[in-house]
């Protein structure tokens, strides 16, 4: 067991523009989400190489990496990650404490991004006091409230119903249409379809990298991968 | 640094039993070394003060060693050494007569318990009996009436001076003087009652004896047993070339160790050290419910780690650095152990207040200033492996964290 290297990502090198949007797909195992840790810099790479803006962003340590998250990253969580007990307001403005804002300017952006989320008369609500959808607006908000180049969404509207989940789709869009990066994993071929780009994962590799041009491709692409695998799995029973 | 303030603040509210239950540790803690300092700072001052009402050119031969090694106040060999009879009424007038430039005017003293009766009133009272130059080398005058005087020692008159405790508890407001009271079956003539003073030897209090004339006491009561001499340094005179003087001429009827002479300064010192070494003894007792406090403190921080570990993830994604969440919780535990010993400090005041009518309990600003840097230290000390726990959290393993 102990010598036995399991490489979660082999091999992957992937090139963002700015201002793309982009959905990662591939079944549980893939290694989508370690793509994602690792390109947020929440997780460390054990080789490979990082350039965030045209610079090497590798070999930063904590500090650097906390900062470059407060400064560049902003992050959708499925499971929203809301602050209990804590007002919107100032769930929103947590990463302006970390960027050192002063109080008046932290209030102001806070609430400029709620009204952007269309919570602007939910400020002091707590997040049990919200609904899914809202908390997930809420965190979009938090996401943007330091302004980041890229945005990391992993399976927004997972924890969602259909409806809320629409209207947070409808949100990434806009954020998109003015210009922000978002990178979204989703392993619904519904979600992905709002992205311009599909990037599918599978055993620690790329094995699709394409434009978007319609919802019923994704699901294809998405149906075909998967089924791969299961085939995969079966021929390997069939040998034993 | 106020948002890590305001942050550590909501984490104590948001668990008001858990905090106030963890500080509950750190303010007994707090609480019982600083009243019990205060019982032994207390102490301390209350027997400086009894001494000073004594005068400072004051030395004192009292039998025994009470002050060497083995010795001390109140131990054992000293109680021993005093119940034996070794000053003799000839040493003093030896010492008078060699010393003359050095010593101004000495007495002998001797003590005794017995039952005093006035009325239907009856009572222990402690007995001095002693010589009328008390009123001068004491410095004791008569509030009332006037001192017995050397001839009523002389003549074994029957006459007491009233300390103004006593003639207060047999007598009220009636006027004592000319009144008559019984000790043990004789009867006496009260002649004076003297001015309130205080002091005592850490005994009873001077104003609560009932003086009589030294040779009335040895005829009338049985005593035998002289407790000192007390002897008055003249004016400009050093102490210590006084004390060596009078040991002198004592080494003639004496041996080394059957007798100490001392003066006010050796004997303070000596109680003084004895208390020390008591209020720390009792300080360093209490210090281990303070060490228990801590421990607290870093079980429910160690608790606290872990059930925030998905908000501690959070912070760090968004932003915070490990030094950032670092001093976040040591700055709750040292909130939590700081309000306790504030909580602890007035509970130990309150209660050095509720002692005072009966000990001379005393907090000090020493006593607050340690009491707000140990609770600091606690929770710095103790809330230091959680907080160095919660920093080292990786941002993903605390994500995932449900």
């Amino acid at each position: 067991m102990g010598d036995n290297v399991i490489k979660a990502l082999n091999n992957v090198s992937l090139e963002i523009e700015e201002g793309e949007f982009l959905a990662i797909m591939g079944p549980s195992g893939s290694g989508k989400s370690t793509f994602l840790q690792v390109a947020s810099m929440l997780a460390h790479l054990t080789s490979g190489q990082i350039n965030l803006k045209g610079k090497d962003v590798t070999e930063y340590n904590e500090i650097e990496r906390s900062k470059l998250r407060n400064q560049e990253i902003g992050f959708i969580f499925q499971q929203f990650n809301l602050l209990p007990r804590t007002s919107a307001i100032d769930n929103v403005a947590l990463p302006l404490v970390y960027a050192k804002v002063n109080n008046s300017e932290r209030d102001r952006r806070s609430i400029e991004m709620l009204q952007k989320v269309g919570l602007g008369d939910r400020l002091q609500n707590t997040p049990a006091q919200l609904s899914g959808g809202q908390q997930q607006r809420v965190a979009i908000a938090r996401a943007l409230v330091n302004n980041p180049s890229i945005i990391f969404a992993d399976e927004p509207a997972g924890n969602l119903d259909s409806k809320s989940g629409e209207e947070i789709k409808k949100l990434l869009i806009d954020l998109n249409k003015e210009g922000k990066t978002i990178i979204m994993v989703t392993h619904e071929p519904d979600d992905a379809s709002i992205a311009k780009r599909l990037v599918i994962f599978k055993d620690g590799e790329i094995v699709n990298d394409s434009k978007i041009k319609s919802k019923k491709e994704v699901e294809k692409k998405n149906h075909n991968i998967i089924q791969d695998k299961l085939s995969k799995k079966t021929k390997l029973k069939k040998k034993k | 640094m106020r948002d890590i303030f305001i942050v550590a603040i909501k984490a104590i509210i948001v668990n008001k039993v858990r905090s106030l239950l963890t500080m509950l540790g750190v303010i007994i803690g707090v609480g019982s070394v600083v009243l019990l300092t205060s019982i032994g700072t207390g102490l301390q001052a209350y027997v400086e003060d009894q001494f000073a009402a004594l005068g400072t050119d004051t030395i004192y031969v009292v039998p025994g060693t009470p002050f060497a090694e083995g010795g001390g106040v109140g131990g054992q060999q000293s109680v021993i050494e005093r119940t034996k009879p070794v000053l003799k009424k000839q040493y003093l007038k030896e010492i008078l007569h060699d010393n003359r430039d050095l010593i101004k005017d000495g007495l002998l003293m001797a003590m005794s318990i017995k039952n005093v009766k006035y009325g239907d009133k009856e009572k222990k009272i402690s007995l001095l009996g002693t010589t009328a130059n008390f009123e001068t080398v004491y410095n004791t005058k008569a509030e009332k009436g006037d001192w017995f005087t050397k001839i009523d020692n002389e003549k074994k008159s029957s006459v007491v001076m009233l300390g103004p405790t006593v003639a207060e508890e047999f007598f009220g407001k009636i006027d004592p003087i000319g009144k008559k009271i019984k000790i043990g079956s004789k009867t006496y003539r009260v002649v004076g009652i003297l001015e309130e003073k205080g002091g005592g030897f850490g005994g009873p209090s001077f104003d609560s004896y009932i003086y009589l004339p030294l040779e009335t006491m040895y005829d009338d009561l049985d005593v035998q047993f002289i407790n000192n001499f007390t002897l008055e340094a003249k004016e400009g005179v050093l102490i210590k070339d006084a004390i060596k003087a009078v040991k002198k001429t004592l080494l003639k009827d004496m041996d080394e160790d059957e007798f100490t002479v001392v003066d006010q300064a050796k004997l303070l010192e000596t109680i003084n050290g004895i208390l020390g070494m008591f209020t720390i003894g009792l300080g360093g007792i209490s210090a281990i419910s303070l060490v228990v406090g801590g421990i607290g403190i870093m079980n429910i921080m160690l608790v606290s780690v872990t059930e925030r570990t998905r908000e501690i993830g959070l912070r760090k994604a968004l932003g915070a650095t490990p030094n950032t969440i670092l001093i976040q919780f040591l700055t709750e535990a040292a909130l939590l152990s700081i309000t306790g010993g504030m909580v602890g400090l007035i509970i130990a005041y309150l209660g050095s207040l509720a002692l005072q009518p009966y000990f001379p309990a005393k907090v000090t600003m020493d006593a607050v200033i340690m009491a707000f840097g140990v609770s600091t230290a606690v929770g710095l000390f103790f809330g230091a492996a959680p907080a160095k726990k919660a920093a080292g959290l990786s941002p993903i393993e605390a994500l995932r964290y449900e």
